[in-house]
């Protein structure tokens, strides 16, 4: 009775989704407040709803209710409390619910904290986050329910996928989705703007803290889920370009993009009709991610359920989003005019140029991932884009970029004058070409170009985004959050920039069959396999081996990975031990038992350098785009209208 | 000037076009949702080797039962359903079509002989599934289901819930007295 309840209550929530759209756009056409009111007030409605209808869900997963099917097909009474609970978004149908819910969580946050923008335009706004609201929840009442009955019931479910039992999976999937879904909202400020016509300095400045917070959200989510992959898959790599994980990494890019757009559009009035593109587009990727890994169109190890069905609603719910939004572009985008110029070097075209970069580092994945779809649209032979094609092209626009970046984050707006940090920036840089040289021949022994390479632009880099914090608080002058958390995310990728490099070059793997007392180079490392012996867990037994790993004759660790198997299912699982230092990852996996004896084992032996910087890399970034949201001018109620004057000081401020 | 702004919608517009082709593609090589019930249908019946819960110490390879059709009944003792089902499947087995075979899933040994002492014994073996791993491998959301494996060894059909002669009668003799073959309209077999 109460999962109808849930199933009845996400019915309310769409016909009050369906009252916030017709009353948002008809309330702000016609000017009628009491009609703008009823679409607030059907967004709370709708909000309520659904967070009951998620409430119901969750409570159907704690009591293990197996006559619901999706409880019985993905949790089980044998599961941990903690994994009942987050199996709720452990397949299709509850992860949609999940969107739903946080789409509804979004829509609230703007509606009540948006203050600086007039009511109609808001409204305006509403409706828009409900017409999507719509279509997802027509989606997962149409084609997956999650409070859909089985009957009759089972007597026990059949569990939670073993891989996403692990606290990588609680947090990733509700990061991520606050990421994906978060671009909404600069969609339906663009959407708006476009029915609108009008689009001001207080627009984008409206805008900018949402956009902060949900590309935040989308990098903190994307990176949980590479740390996920790194320790839980056990490839011994953070990234594989695989169709799932560029689902996610493509609206960053353009979420990156629009981020610094938006700065333009703020301050100078410019790039407007192409903000509003990249606010459509971000959106417009993170519905294309949502289609190509539930529609069963591309098949990838991340996706866990697909059903052409579910992709003919999805391809129509972007046909109609996304069209629409796009043909309204069409029609509309040649208003926004802008009369101001800029010169050749000046932060606008630094800008620009970033801009253009992180489009063609978006092309070059999207290209990358629909590739396989167009070749067997083709009718060609299947063939398939990895790791190869992205290693080469995508450094192609991002090496320039960060060099631009390096420079540009000193450029004034309109006309730059660089004659100020030419001198810092030229030091920094032969500091930074040295730095480049002796870590890769001190540290790691050998040094190829292109190590040097990536570690002398992440030196530099990051000398960069210090030298303006530390001029500020030199000369006695207040540091706004703006600049701080520009500055701070830009170190971030100075970090990450680092991290990846010396993690690729350096990077050792061996297989090598050892027998005890033997031992096996590894890198600078020596791993010395001590001993086997058998020992039991509780619902397992296991072969554990000792191994020693050694630097320069020092003992640094004794590593004890283990051959499982597990009595019930009488599954080999091989658990890997890891030593895990700040500045490196040596791992050591069991494989099978070698020779008659069964004492000789084949194992797997991993080094990886610094990888840690991949992720604190971006969580710094970030930081810094959470620290920015918290600039003063944001906070600004009164600022209805942008008068020249604050427009001025504010861009005197940076950023 | 103003047509550029028509681009992005021009490229969209001809990628959802591929998309639905795409999406068109994969829905005529035969993925009928309304049909599938279980991604097994159509393919393949895993093999398993169990005790039996007559005699244990006697083995039930689904090996031998291969070459020509049989059911697979999915009970257990703790399922009331399953004791609903039960005179059905006694009267199937008397109609002597095809052979049924039981697969006792995640239940006590000793009850389970109970039961088909009990309430009569319309199996020709009834396999010892005590962790549940095989009926795991068959997909099987709970108890009762009931298969149909052709004598080709491909799963022709799949039963979720209590039989009834109804169900046995428009869904089941059908397709045995086809061997393969699509869905026949209702009624027509009997």
């Amino acid at each position: 009775m109460i999962v109808e309840l849930g199933h009845f209550a996400l019915v309310l929530a769409l016909c009050l989704a369906a009252m916030q759209s017709y009353f948002g756009l008809a309330g702000a056409h016609t000017q009628r407040a009491q009609w703008m009111a009823v679409a607030r007030s059907a967004l709370v409605g709708q909000f309520v709803f659904t967070v009951l209808a998620f409430g119901i869900l969750v409570y159907a997963f704690e009591r293990s209710d197996f006559s619901v099917r999706y409880v019985a097909m993905t949790s089980s009474s044998a599961l941990p409390a903690i994994y009942k609970f987050t199996a709720v978004w452990g397949a299709h149908e509850g992860s949609m619910l999940l969107w739903l819910l946080v789409l509804a969580l979004w829509s609230v946050a703007v509606a009540f904290f948006t203050k600086a923008m007039p009511e109609s335009f808001l409204s305006r706004v509403i409706a828009v986050l409900g017409v999507v609201s719509i279509g997802v929840n027509l989606f997962i009442l149409w084609t997956s329910n999650p409070f859909e009955r089985l009957v009759p019931a089972a007597v026990d479910g059949n569990d939670l996928n073993p891989l996403l039992q692990d606290p990588g999976f609680v947090m990733h999937p509700p990061m991520l989705y606050f990421g994906y879904v978060g671009m909404a909202i600069p969609f339906a400020f663009a959407v708006a703007a476009l029915l609108e016509g009008k689009l001001d300095t207080v627009w984008a400045r409206s805008l900018r803290p949402w956009t902060n917070i949900a590309w935040a959200f989308l990098t903190v989510g994307i990176t949980l889920g590479s740390w996920w992959a790194y320790y839980e898959l056990g490839w011994g790599g953070w990234w594989f370009w695989d169709p799932v994980e560029n689902s996610s990494f493509m609206p960053w890019l353009v979420g990156t993009a629009l981020i610094h757009s938006l700065a333009v559009t703020e301050k100078r009035g410019l790039f407007k009709s192409w903000t509003l593109l990249l606010s459509i587009f971000a959106f417009s990727l993170s519905l294309l991610g949502t289609f190509l890994v539930r529609s069963g169109v591309l098949v990838s190890v991340h996706s866990f359920a697909s059903d052409p069905k579910r992709g003919v609603f999805i391809l129509m719910l972007l046909a109609l989003c996304i069209g629409g939004a796009l043909l309204l572009y069409a029609w509309r985008a040649s208003r926004f005019r802008s009369d101001v110029g800029f010169a050749m070097v000046s932060r606008e075209s630094f800008l620009l140029f970033n801009n253009a970069l992180l489009i063609v580092a978006t092309l070059i994945v999207l290209i990358g991932t629909l590739f396989p779809l167009f070749i067997d649209a083709l009718d060609l032979p299947k063939v398939s884009v990895g790791e190869p094609f992205y290693n080469l092209m995508f450094p192609l626009p991002m090496l320039p970029m960060l060099l631009l970046l390096a420079v540009g984050m000193h450029a004034g707006w309109k006309r730059a004058d660089l004659s100020m940090v030419r001198k810092p920036l030229l030091i920094g840089a032969v500091i930074a070409v040295i730095i480049g040289i002796a870590i890769p021949l001190t540290g790691y022994g050998k040094a190829p170009l292109m190590t040097c390479v990536g570690i002398s632009i992440a030196a530099w880099l990051a000398f960069s985004a210090l030298i303006e914090p530390f001029n500020r608080i030199r000369r006695g002058h207040s540091l706004s959050p703006s600049v701080l958390g520009m500055s701070i995310a830009h170190l971030g990728v100075a970090l990450f920039v680092l991290g990846v490099t010396i993690a690729k070059s350096y990077t050792a793997d061996r297989d090598t069959a050892l027998s005890p007392g033997s031992t096996a180079q590894l890198g600078q490392y020596e791993l010395t396999f001590v001993n086997v012996k058998d020992v039991e867990g509780p619902n397992y037994t296991a072969a554990e081996a000792e191994v020693v790993v050694k630097e320069g004759g020092k003992v640094i660790a004794t590593l004890h990975p283990q051959k499982r198997i597990y009595r019930v299912q009488k599954n080999p699982m091989t658990e890997s031990d890891f030593l895990a230092d700040w500045n490196r990852h040596i791992s050591v996996a069991m494989g099978e038992p070698l020779g008659r004896e069964g004492d000789t084992w084949s194992m797997r032996l991993q080094y990886r350098p610094l990888v840690r910087f991949v992720w604190m890399g971006a969580l710094i970034m970030a930081l810094g785009g959470i620290i920015a949201v918290f600039d003063k001018r944001y906070r600004t109620v009164a600022a209805k209208q942008s008068s020249p004057v604050t427009a001025q000081a504010a861009a005197k401020q940076g950023v | 000037m103003k047509w550029r702004f028509a681009i992005p919608a021009i490229v969209f517009i001809a990628l959802c076009g591929v998309f639905g082709w795409m999406l068109y593609r994969t829905g005529a090589e035969g993925y009928n949702v309304s049909v599938l019930q279980s991604p097994l249908l159509g393919k393949g019946a895993p093999s398993f080797k169990l005790p039996r819960v007559e005699a244990m110490d006697q083995e039930i390879d689904s090996r031998d039962y291969a070459g020509k059709a049989y059911l697979l009944n999915v009970w257990a003792t703790w399922c009331v359903e399953c004791r609903h089902e039960h005179p059905v499947l006694l009267a199937i087995a008397r109609q002597n079509i095809v052979p049924i075979i039981g697969l006792d899933t995640k239940d006590d040994l000793n009850d389970a002989q109970r039961w088909l002492n009990a309430l009569g014994n319309p199996y020709v073996a009834t396999a010892f599934d005590a962790d549940g791993r095989v009926a795991l491998d068959w997909g099987v959301y709970g108890a009762p289901e009931t298969f149909l494996i052709g004598a080709d060894g491909k799963i022709l059909y799949k039963h979720v819930g209590a039989l009834s002669m109804r169900v046995w009668q428009e869904q089941f003799l059908p397709r045995i007295q086809q061997g393969s073959a699509p869905v026949k309209p209702v009624g027509e077999g009997s």
